[in-house]
């Protein structure tokens, strides 16, 4: 049985880190990194099958994730510190010169964790498409999961992978959708509406489970109704409803926050906003 | 001179097929993938025989490449083919962030590159996908220029670690490498031996510039003709050597001048060893309807061009 309280603490101080990282190069994405904290922290310490000390690109023997939405890199290389990675001080070089990690993710460096760059929206779903592939034919049981911005569903590369994953029935694919309805430019609706994404993921194909995306309970059964899913020739879309910049309050309830740092002024009350529950880097 | 003679004509292509099936027999880990393509890129003897290692990825290249690099992640060695004009300038994008920046040990294979493609016209006729390519950090970029050479490419490419772009064509073209002739990516091939001039030849230019050599000797010019079968990483080597040697250099490709072979050869010897140079390639137009003789005839890439180029650059020595 899952702790949700331990996995919050543990949500808690990802956000923390979040903040302190965008806001020591003053640059970075924290909108979408906070909104998306309780997912990574429920993803590496809870629900993938992994082994931080032993990573290996082919992930052979143990899930995958891809993070298609590179932007949020923050919270993603925050969960893999905390969860053994690489060692939580490095965390501190993020966005600096001679940096492994980078304003978005890459191999090119050499950080545990990650196996495909991202941050030119769309290709994730194509390559977690390929890894699921590999996986089936190396008789390996374990699944490949991906996060995607909901704005980003607007690239057509996306549609290409739904395609392609439900007609091959490539069903060791879970892929989450950060349904927070903000982007850059403003609302999504408003952007370049995204219409009725649950018909759209089912009518392609695939199956569908909604859940809450900050709500730790509901999004641990989410994650576990997806994983009942497979095996069964479909693929699975989580569409996890999220509020983009979740945890500090200036930063939610708009699309500002999307790609901006705070300034020290604001940093502060982030801080007084998140708790320092497992110490900081 | 070393005469070279047509040991038959097959297309490169057929190449491509060919040294993808040897390679399904050999390598469990060879994959591929096709965009629709199936019959022109000569794929059907490999998955005839490993169904079960080959992706159909529909009229969707994009994705396509994307799931390359998610197979190459996970040590599979992946083919996807589809035309160069699509294997390229479509998806460069993914090509740049999933292959080329990650790394991944994907291989692209392009066929129906170049005017060669004919009558399709201009949309389909790539001519600056060597130049996209070379562009790319880690990419390795191969254009070879017979059935024979095509098909030990292909194998070369897969023991290969790291992206490739290997380019071939559509027509029915001589033979002309030998069968055995030991392929190395890298390493640029020297056909004839010769004192007044080098001629660079990549693709389909390189049996041109064999008869060109022929037809120069018989006017009193020795012409070194080299095979550059690897635009990157190029033999500046072997460039260096022969041009050392000759003082005059000629470049013939099935491309845009711009971007090409003949712009990696300048580059290199403005850097280290300045000659005069003289380039066979298309000059910043697009292509258009036709056999592919009418149009290599129209754009300026046949046999007399290269003899012609060849006089012009012997001139400015």
């Amino acid at each position: 049985m899952a702790d949700i309280t331990k996995l919050q603490s543990i949500a808690t101080q990802v956000r923390r880190d979040v903040i302190r990282m965008v806001h020591a190069p003053a640059s970075g994405h924290p909108g979408g990194s906070l909104g998306c904290a309780d997912f990574f922290t429920a993803l590496y310490f809870e629900v993938l099958n992994h082994h931080p000390a032993k990573f290996t690109l082919s992930g052979e023997g143990q899930d995958m994730f891809f993070l298609s939405n590179g932007h949020i890199s923050p919270a993603w290389y925050s969960v893999l510190a905390r969860s053994g990675y690489f060692e939580v001080k490095e965390l501190s070089t993020f966005r600096l010169i001679d940096s492994r990690l980078q304003g978005h993710p890459t191999p090119a460096e050499h950080l545990p964790g990650i196996r495909v760059a991202s941050g030119s929206l769309g290709q994730g779903l194509s390559v977690a498409a390929g890894a699921a592939l590999a996986k089936k034919l190396n008789g390996d049981k374990n699944l490949v999961y991906t996060l995607h911005g909901d704005g980003e569903l607007q690239e057509g590369q996306i549609w290409e992978a739904v395609m392609f994953a439900a007609a091959r029935k490539i069903d060791n694919l879970i892929a989450t959708v950060d349904f927070n309805g903000k982007q850059i430019d403003g609302p999504t609706d408003q952007v370049m509406s995204l219409g009725d994404l649950k018909a759209k993921w089912l009518a392609f194909g695939w199956e569908v489970v909604e859940t809450n995306g900050n709500d730790m309970a509901q999004l641990l059964e989410g994650f576990a109704q997806a994983k009942k899913l497979t095996g069964n020739g479909k693929p699975v879309c989580i569409l996890m409803r999220t509020e983009m910049g979740m945890g500090v309050d200036y930063m939610m309830g708009t699309h500002k926050w999307h790609g901006k740092a705070p300034n020290d002024e604001e940093f502060a009350r982030a801080m007084a906003q998140l708790p320092e529950t497992l110490g900081d880097y | 001179m070393k005469k070279f003679v047509s040991l038959g004509n097959k297309d490169t292509r057929s190449g491509f097929g060919a040294g993808l099936y040897e390679l399904g027999k050999t390598n469990p880990n060879v994959v591929a993938l096709c965009a629709d393509l199936i019959g022109s890129l000569k794929m059907d003897d490999f998955i005839k025989e490993h169904p079960e290692r080959f992706f159909q990825a529909g009229i969707a290249e994009a994705n396509m490449i994307g799931v390359s690099a998610g197979l190459a992640v996970s040590g599979k060695i992946p083919f996807a083919g589809t035309f160069a004009a699509f294997a390229t300038g479509r998806v460069y994008d993914q090509i740049r962030q999933s292959v080329a920046y990650s790394n991944t040990n994907v291989k692209i294979a392009a066929s129906h590159a170049g005017l060669t493609l004919g009558e399709d016209g201009a949309t389909h006729q790539m001519m600056e996908d060597l130049g996209l390519m070379k562009m790319l950090p880690n990419m390795t970029v191969i254009n070879p220029c017979d059935y024979n050479q095509t098909k030990a490419a292909t194998i070369a490419a897969a023991a290969w670690n790291g992206p490739v772009y290997l380019r071939f064509g559509r027509p029915v073209v001589p033979i002309f490498i030998p069968e055995d002739q030991e392929f190395v990516i890298g390493k640029a091939l020297q056909l004839t031996e010769g004192t007044d001039v080098t001629i660079f030849a990549t693709g389909h230019l390189v049996w041109k510039a064999l008869q060109a050599a022929e037809v120069l000797e018989q006017k009193g010019i020795s012409a070194e003709v080299i095979n550059i079968h690897t635009i990157k990483p190029l033999d500046e080597e072997a460039i260096l050597r022969s041009v050392s040697k000759t003082r005059a250099v000629v470049t013939a490709e099935e491309h845009f001048m711009n971007g090409g072979l003949g712009d990696s050869v300048a580059q290199v010897l403005a850097r280290k060893l300045p000659t005069p140079l003289e380039m066979v390639a298309v000059n910043d137009t697009f292509g258009e309807s036709g056999t592919p003789e009418q149009l290599m005839v129209k754009y300026g890439l046949d046999t007399p061009n290269i003899v012609e180029a060849v006089q012009k650059v012997m001139a400015r020595k």
